[in-house]
């Protein structure tokens, strides 16, 4: 028996994963029956209905051919990630002004055609743009400078 | 006399001063973010959608409108000068659209994209006008087991167009479904799923989910293969079309009107199946057909007139039953229900002013949009080529921003970087995130139906079965499974979103 669709072999995995996870958690809730249904009732027949199809993919990786699953871009997974995480850290607590030119530059630097003078100018500019029509314009409660700088 | 006087209401609603404004708005909005490279409709209506949440429901909605089509349109832009569709209806005008740029027609496949788009666009608008107020009364005899058929339905089909395996697409449905019940549930209020963070106790936001899957996955992705992108583009000289083109471009949109529309009401379609369905037709039917792929105008006029009509007559579910087709229809619903409208049957009859004043926007969207954007080609053209690592550090800030501005609350963007990796690892695994994010939307709808249909049938299942309608909906979405799985148009479904 050997692995033949890598793809169908992990979308197996996680859908089984994920249904018996739910599954789990549900027995925490009523059941009930289906003329009255508790909180367990459709999620557990969802839950059910994904562990099936996860194992008839799982069925299926071992029969039918595929393609590779294809590298994982995991530079620009990891640094926009990691970016827009730190952007929703620093959002409130340093303000506007120190997370958006973080983000910016932070994520610009992914890309491999990345230069520091378009990255700092773009930064400043979307900060005056977003500081505007975001704060200014519409009122979103996002200070400009967070209680970090004592305000 | 009843449709002209209702149409007359709406045209009232629409050409209000702000109404124009915010319909010009979201057309010329939806054109730009529709034309960079990079982003389909969904994200963006996803990232604008916060922003219309200070206007009053009609302008918001009308403006979402003017959004939606405005990017496609602006799709189509791109897939003829780069050969980079901004989004899936629009793959298949890359086909001849992006060679008739290369003979030095571009100007020319412009101008028969957005002639053929605002001819479905009015032919459409006409459609929804007529067929809505008959399919709304109907929906008023619809009960809670009609109403869970018919979203299974719209679930099987939209499984039935996403691209890659069909059982992952399955999957993904299920698995949308199940995230959409994260959160209280209304009838016990129980706090299901939540792993008691507090965040999650009113489930996770669509919106959230949206940016995430399609926003950012889209982006991660793209910085994966940043080479893949050619900003070559060709000149534009003529913008008219010659006699001999009009000859040959008109029966083409005629069918491409007819397809489209049809296609566009069906559930889970949208205009996806539409353009794919013209141009396959068209390549039967047309004279020309043996040249297709090769730059011949029928190839533009009956694709783009298809998705246009499409993207206007998916409305029509949306509008009287409160069922999104897409993934876009499905924001669209949580627009509506966020600006304290329930979608449904009874918003024609209850605001006869937001649902007609929508309808007549379209109309005049369209107008808006031939207008605007012939004679800005030029501009239009630059956008297109802007560098991708100038343009996304942008959409990052916007994503970011617009998602802490629904709930005031950081913990979405946390979710949205959660969503973002998800969504790229399901591409990377065949698993297309549309059907989920549909799925994602009426899970908690579909689990309140499932219970009002057993309440009502003292919890018997054969009622999906045993009453007419609900039986019809069922039968026609197992009929579109069992069909997409037939081995031959298992084929001919590869071929056709092999060309993406």
């Amino acid at each position: 028996m050997a692995l033949r669709n890598p793809k169908d072999f992990w979308t197996g995995i996680i859908y089984v994963a994920v249904g018996t996870l739910f599954i789990v958690i549900a027995r925490d809730y009523t059941m009930g029956t289906a003329l009255k249904m508790g909180p367990a009732y459709f999620p557990t027949i969802l839950s059910v209905l994904l562990i099936l199809i996860g194992c008839a993919s799982l069925v299926r990786s071992f029969i039918k051919p595929g393609s590779p699953i294809g590298g994982l871009a995991i530079k620009g997974l990891l640094i926009v990630s990691v970016s827009i995480i730190l952007f929703g850290l620093l959002l409130r607590s340093a303000g506007l002004i120190i997370a958006l030119p973080l983000l910016v530059v932070g994520s610009a630097a992914a890309s491999s055609r990345f230069t520091w003078r378009y990255s700092i100018v773009l930064a400043a500019g979307l900060t005056v743009f977003c500081w505007l029509v975001f704060l200014k314009g519409l009122g979103v409660p996002i200070p400009l400078l967070g209680p970090w700088f004592g305000r | 006399m009843d449709l002209l006087s209702n149409l007359g209401l709406g045209l009232a609603t629409a050409v209000t001063p702000e109404n124009l404004l915010y319909c010009l708005a979201g057309v010329f909005l939806g054109t730009l973010i529709g034309v960079l490279p990079g982003l389909g409709p969904t994200a963006t209506i996803a990232m604008l959608l916060p922003v219309t949440f200070t206007l009053p429901p009609v302008s918001a909605l009308i403006m979402l409108a003017g959004i939606y089509y405005g990017s496609q349109y602006g799709g189509s832009t791109t897939s003829i000068l780069v050969n980079v569709p901004g989004e899936a209806a629009s793959v298949v005008t890359t086909l001849d659209g992006y060679q008739m740029a290369r003979q030095g027609r571009a100007g020319v496949a412009l101008a028969t994209s957005a002639i053929s788009s605002f001819f479905a666009g009015t032919v459409a608008t006409c459609l929804l006008a007529l067929f809505a107020p008959p399919l709304a009364e109907l929906a008023l005899k619809f009960g809670p087991s009609e109403y869970f058929s018919l979203m299974v339905l719209g679930l099987l089909a939209s499984v039935v167009l996403a691209q890659g395996s069909l059982l992952h697409a399955v999957g993904m449905v299920v698995l949308g479904l199940l995230l959409g019940l994260i959160g209280t549930d209304v009838n016990s209020g129980v706090r299901r799923f939540t792993f008691d963070v507090p965040q999650l106790a009113d489930g996770i936001g669509f919106v959230v989910v949206a940016m995430g899957m399609f926003g950012l996955a889209e982006i991660i992705r793209n910085l994966g293969c940043e080479d893949c992108r050619s900003v070559e583009v060709p000149k534009i000289t003529s913008l008219m079309p010659t006699r001999e083109d009009w000859k040959r471009m008109v029966p083409s949109i005629l069918r491409g009107t007819t397809i489209g529309s049809l296609l566009g009401i069906l559930p889970g379609s949208g205009s996806i199946l539409g353009a794919f369905a013209a141009y396959s037709i068209e390549k039967k039917i047309s004279k020309h057909g043996a040249g297709f792929g090769k730059g011949m105008i029928e190839g533009v006029a009956a694709p783009e007139s298809a998705n246009n009509a499409g993207a206007q007559t998916s409305f029509i579910p949306m509008l009287t039953l409160g069922i999104p087709s897409n993934p876009v229809m499905a924001l669209m619903v949580g627009a509506m229900i966020i600006q304290g409208i329930s979608p449904g049957p009874s918003v024609m009859t209850d605001q006869p002013a937001l649902f007609w004043g929508i309808i007549a926007s379209m109309w005049i969207g369209n107008l808006f949009l031939i207008i605007l954007n012939l004679p800005m080609i030029g501009m239009w053209v630059r956008i297109a080529t802007v560098p991708y690592h100038h343009l996304f550090p942008t959409i990052l800030v916007f994503c970011g921003i617009g998602v802490f501005s629904l709930k005031n609350t950081e913990f979405d963007i946390f979710f949205m970087a959660i969503f973002g990796l998800l969504g790229y690892l399901f591409t990377k695994l065949d698993c297309e995130p549309a059907p989920m994010l549909l799925a994602f939307i009426l899970g908690p709808l579909m689990e309140e139906y499932l219970r009002r249909a057993m309440l009502l049938s003292r919890g018997d299942w054969t009622v999906f079965f045993t009453r007419p309608i609900s039986a019809t909906l069922l039968s026609l979405g197992l009929l579109a499974i069992i069909a997409a799985s037939l081995p031959a148009l298992v084929r001919k479904r590869d071929e056709a979103f092999r060309k993406d």
